[in-house]
């Protein structure tokens, strides 16, 4: 828990009108390949550690009663698997950065199989090898493009800077985006590389699956960002990838918020849900510009509440009732009333209704989509529709009408650590809602430098060269008194 | 004429000779144990473990004193390597790195041996003997640059190891093996053996250097190199255990006593890959255009072999023998990309695979007690609740074989990989990579049944002091390559056969 209190200290010392990375720490590791241990931040990484210890702090908290068996294993399990998450959005190096991305791995194998659900073994397994296989695609990208760069400057380094320098040749550079682009959505769960994510969402802890959704999830977009993108320029504007990648990405959109409709249990519903909130970042990523791309790091932010809130709202009826049939419950809003003001909040704010903090992230990716082409913003829609759907069905369901199973009549409510665990993301979720403006200056100069990498000229060819985010502010401020 | 015996000839074969001279003198004296063992009157005069600390250890300790000594005349003379026998034998960094890890792989197995024998019940004299004498053959494995040198260093090791394999007399699984192990041995002995003749018709001479020479010489589609080429690779891969001339490895790993077979896993494939690569760095070098492509298709082939048996398999023994199998295709990998990250890659992967394999059979080794067995995989059941700590070694231990980062295995895949790429072998680099997937499935299911299944038995293990402090050190060596692999890298970087 302590963890989060210090990396509140980062934003004391995050300098916001700075682009560049802050807080630099630089250790020579394996001189021999010119790996270095290198780590620090911008503003994408650390709304994203933020994200990580707020997420890290709430799932322990929410775990105190329902992990009763090898309590301390677990425990180091979890703080173990925190370190992985935060070294992969601080490291600079590619090769930490992969040692981190995999080391965090193994963590969470253990949480899934030893104290996950029915199936967790199948769960952790499929889990295990579906991002491993991925990743190590990943590494094969990331070693070409180390040696290339060997290749045109003449000294080894796994620096993401360095790598930057070295112009990819075209052809390889499509190879390598191939390669790393197979890799990170076998983590933020594309369709088609998603099936492994029901299993596992559905069988691990409930602390698991909020980090799972909350937190792991991010770094297959993160890698979007920090590497496919600057890395490999031309193939990331290459059409045929684009409109590849924003094809999965609506179809993930659409085909998440078609399966949750149809889910009886709790649970895999708020899985399937993810992968559509997720087919909206990448949207996002893919759209190539600054609104696009400031929109999917907020919306990732907001995943990981809202999308953490609902699962934490599962565990909470989970522990009492021991079954997640959506049928098994009804009219739970008699019962347990302030559970159902909290899964209001958390079903809204997932399901993008203004004023939380869903509306602004999903806003802003359409409109990031819309800049680049009307037909994507158009095919994404139906997306934020069906999951208003989905989710108030849900609610309807479970929440309203009359208490259908006696069993349901004498549960009792969320007590105070329930609370204490739901409160700072609901005051998150609504501070993003209301007032986002902080976190796009934060994102803002990063994020520019991301799209003035990929598409050289962006902001000179346009005549809002000076105000990167022009749509945005115009509605950032209208909610403001 | 020069003369027959000089200094440098005795300077390079002392580490030989003193293993040599240990292991018979151990052989002899065991004849004479009860004798010796009634005058100190001990209570029992069967007892063989003080032949450890009297012969063993010093004899490993007089032989690293001889390679130090190696090892500082060559840094002192600053040449790349010193002939010696007019190069029949040859000190380099390559020969040097190599007895290190034979010397160590010696000293951890006879360390950890000695509780083990006493439980099969088959404590002998001649066990330790073998060590060393196998330990003296491997040194003509690496340091050997002549064609019958390296022939009897390879039957010298290979003649212990059947000897060692079938070690367990009552057993017929030890037995059973031990035959295998010997007839398609002698088989691919015979294999090699003409393909060195073919080598000494095509050279007029046994020395690696004069026939690399003459093969040089020749066109690249002459039948004669072809044959020489097959022949001699053939028996060279039998002896790595790479598909199709892996038969052997399941069997002769599951029979043999499970000390000795982390042997054979780990000091017999380093010495066959020190064999094998002084072979076709050397006289096979020029015809690389020829073996690439084949060795290219072996090693996939092996991985694939290796990978895909090894899920199925339920003996902890049998699988690690089909893991040591991909293994084995990775290390051809290197040899594949053959430029000096390759073969860099072979040594630390050599290295890594080293403590991590020894390591993991120690663990099985300290499952045996009893009427235990332990080397099905059930009984690995619930160790993390009976022996906490063997249990995080062998997680440390399958970590790193897996190839999974901050382990020393992750170092190992990440230099063939490495050498893959930058020799433009993308598409076998996607290959390697992938099978780094499906081996997880299998090291995992260990790991599972460890840590998440319930277990049959209470009892903590019955490890001896000595075992544990090989499986900790092996266990810290694994992660501290791993974790600061530079010192190791630099090592590496020495042993690189020019």
């Amino acid at each position: 828990m302590a963890g989060f209190l210090v990396s509140l200290l980062l934003i004391g010392r995050f300098d916001r009108g700075d682009g560049g990375f802050q807080l630099i720490e630089r250790v020579e590791w394996i001189p021999a390949i010119g790996a270095k241990y290198l780590i620090g931040i911008d503003g994408i990484s650390l709304l994203l550690v933020l994200l990580t210890t707020l997420m890290g702090f709430v799932a322990i908290l929410s775990s105190w009663s329902s992990v009763t068996e090898r309590v301390k294993e677990y425990y180091a399990m979890f703080l173990l698997q925190q370190t992985g998450m935060i070294g992969v959005f601080v490291a600079l190096d590619a090769l930490l950065f992969y040692v981190f991305w995999e080391a965090m791995l193994i963590p969470m194998y253990f949480i899934i199989g030893i104290w996950g659900g029915p199936r967790k073994l199948y769960a952790a397994i499929k889990f295990f090898l579906y991002t491993m296989a991925g990743s190590v695609l990943m590494l094969v990208a990331i070693l070409t493009l180390y040696l290339q760069h060997f290749d045109q400057t003449g000294f080894y380094s796994f620096e993401i800077a360095d790598l930057l320098s070295a112009t990819c040749r075209w052809g390889s550079s499509v190879g390598c985006s191939g390669d790393s682009s197979s890799g990170s959505p076998s983590r933020c769960r594309c369709s088609p590389f998603h099936t492994w994510l029901p299993d596992a969402h559905v069988e691990a802890p409930t602390a698991g699956s909020v980090i799972l959704a909350g937190v792991l999830l991010k770094m297959g977009t993160y890698g979007f960002i920090r590497f496919s993108l600057p890395l490999l320029p031309q193939a990331s504007i290459d059409a045929v990838i684009v409109q590849a990648m924003i094809a999965l990405s609506i179809v993930a959109i659409l085909y998440g918020a078609f399966v949750s409709l149809m889910q009886q249990d709790w649970k895999k519903l708020v899985a399937y849900s993810s992968v559509s909130h997720l087919g909206f970042c990448t949207l996002g990523i893919f759209a190539l510009n600054p609104n696009g791309l400031a929109g999917s790091v907020i919306q990732q932010v907001n995943h990981g509440i809202s999308t953490g809130m609902l699962f934490l709202i599962v565990g909470v009826i989970y522990e009492r009732r021991h079954t997640r049939e959506i049928a098994a419950y009804g009219g739970l809003a008699h019962v347990m009333p302030k559970y159902a003001v909290v899964f209001a909040f958390a079903m809204l704010s997932s399901a993008g209704l203004p004023l939380l903090n869903g509306f602004v992230g999903e806003f802003t990716i359409l409109q990031g989509a819309f800049e680049t082409n009307p037909l994507w913003a158009a095919l994404a829609v139906p997306g934020v529709v069906l999951g208003a759907a989905y989710l108030l069905w849900l609610y309807q369901r479970t929440m309203l009408g009359q208490v259908t199973r006696s069993e349901n009549l004498r549960l009792p409510d969320l007590n105070l650590r329930e609370m204490a665990v739901f409160l700072p993301l609901i005051a998150w979720a609504i501070w993003i809602g209301v007032y986002p403006k902080p976190y796009f200056e934060i994102l803002e100069k990063p994020v520019a430098r991301i799209v003035e990498r990929v598409q050289p000229g962006y902001f000179a060819a346009r005549p809002a060269a000076e105000d990167p985010l022009p749509g945005l502010n115009a509605v950032q401020e209208a909610p403001l008194p | 004429m020069t003369p027959f015996y000089t200094a440098t000839d005795h300077l390079v074969l002392l580490p030989a000779i003193m293993l040599a001279f240990f292991g018979c003198a151990i052989l002899l004296l065991d004849h004479w144990a009860p004798d010796i063992m009634a005058l100190f009157r001990a209570a029992n005069p069967k007892d063989r473990k003080w032949l450890l600390p009297v012969f063993v250890l010093p004899g490993i300790a007089f032989t690293a004193y001889t390679l130090w000594r190696q090892q500082s005349y060559l840094a002192a003379s600053g040449a790349t390597d010193i002939q010696a026998f007019q190069g029949s034998l040859v000190i380099d960094g390559f020969s040097l790195f190599f007895n290190w890890i034979f010397l160590i792989a010696s000293l951890i197995v006879a360390i950890v041996s000695y509780r083990y024998l006493d439980i099969e019940g088959e404590h002998h004299g001649e066990y330790y003997g073998l060590i060393l004498l196998a330990n003296s053959g491997m040194f003509f494995l690496a340091a050997g640059s002549d064609l019958v040198t390296l022939f009897i260093g390879l039957e010298l090791m290979a003649l212990c190891f059947y000897v060692m394999v079938g070690f367990l007399r009552g057993d017929r699984r030890s037995n059973e093996a031990a035959m295998k192990y010997l007839i398609l041995g002698a088989f691919s002995s015979g294999f090699l053996l003409y393909g060195f003749s073919i080598l000494y018709g095509i050279g007029g001479s046994t020395k690696l250097a004069a026939i690399s020479e003459a093969m040089a010489a020749r066109e690249l589609d002459d039948p004669v190199l072809w044959l020489a080429l097959i022949t001699t690779a053939v028996g060279l891969l039998f002896k790595i255990s790479a598909a199709p001339f892996h038969m052997w490895a399941p069997d002769a790993y599951e029979g043999a006593p499970t000390t000795v077979t982390a042997y054979l896993s780990v000091a017999s494939k380093a010495a066959s890959f020190a064999f094998l690569l002084r072979i076709f760095l050397g006289p096979f070098a020029a015809s690389r255009e020829v073996w690439e492509p084949i060795l290219a298709a072996i090693a996939v082939l092996t991985m694939t072999v290796g990978n895909f048996a090894a899920i199925s398999q339920t003996n902890v023994k049998r699988l690690l023998a089909y893991s040591s199998i991909s293994h084995a295709g990775y290390m051809l990998l290197g040899l594949v990309a053959g430029n000096e990250t390759g073969l860099q890659g072979i040594s630390v992967y050599i290295l890594v695979y080293t403590f991590m394999n020894l390591g993991a059979f120690l663990v099985i080794v300290a499952l045996r007690r009893g009427n235990l067995i332990g080397d099905e995989i059930e009984d690995l059941a619930g160790l993390m609740r009976r022996s906490p700590g063997m249990a995080m070694l062998m997680l440390v231990f399958l970590v790193s074989l897996a190839g999974i980062p901050p382990t020393a295995g992750f170092l190992g895949k990440f230099y063939i990989f490495l050498a893959l790429i930058e020799t433009g072998h993308y598409v076998l680099a996607v290959i390697a990579t992938l099978y780094v997937a499906v081996a997880i499935y299998y090291y995992f299911r260990m790991v599972r049944t460890m840590f998440l299944d319930p277990s049959a038995e209470q009892e903590p293990l019955a490890g001896s002091f000595g075992l544990r402090l090989a499986g900790v050190s092996a266990g810290v060596l694994t992660l501290a390559i791993g974790d600061y692999p530079e010192p190791f890298l630099r090592l590496a970087q020495t042993s690189i056969l020019r």
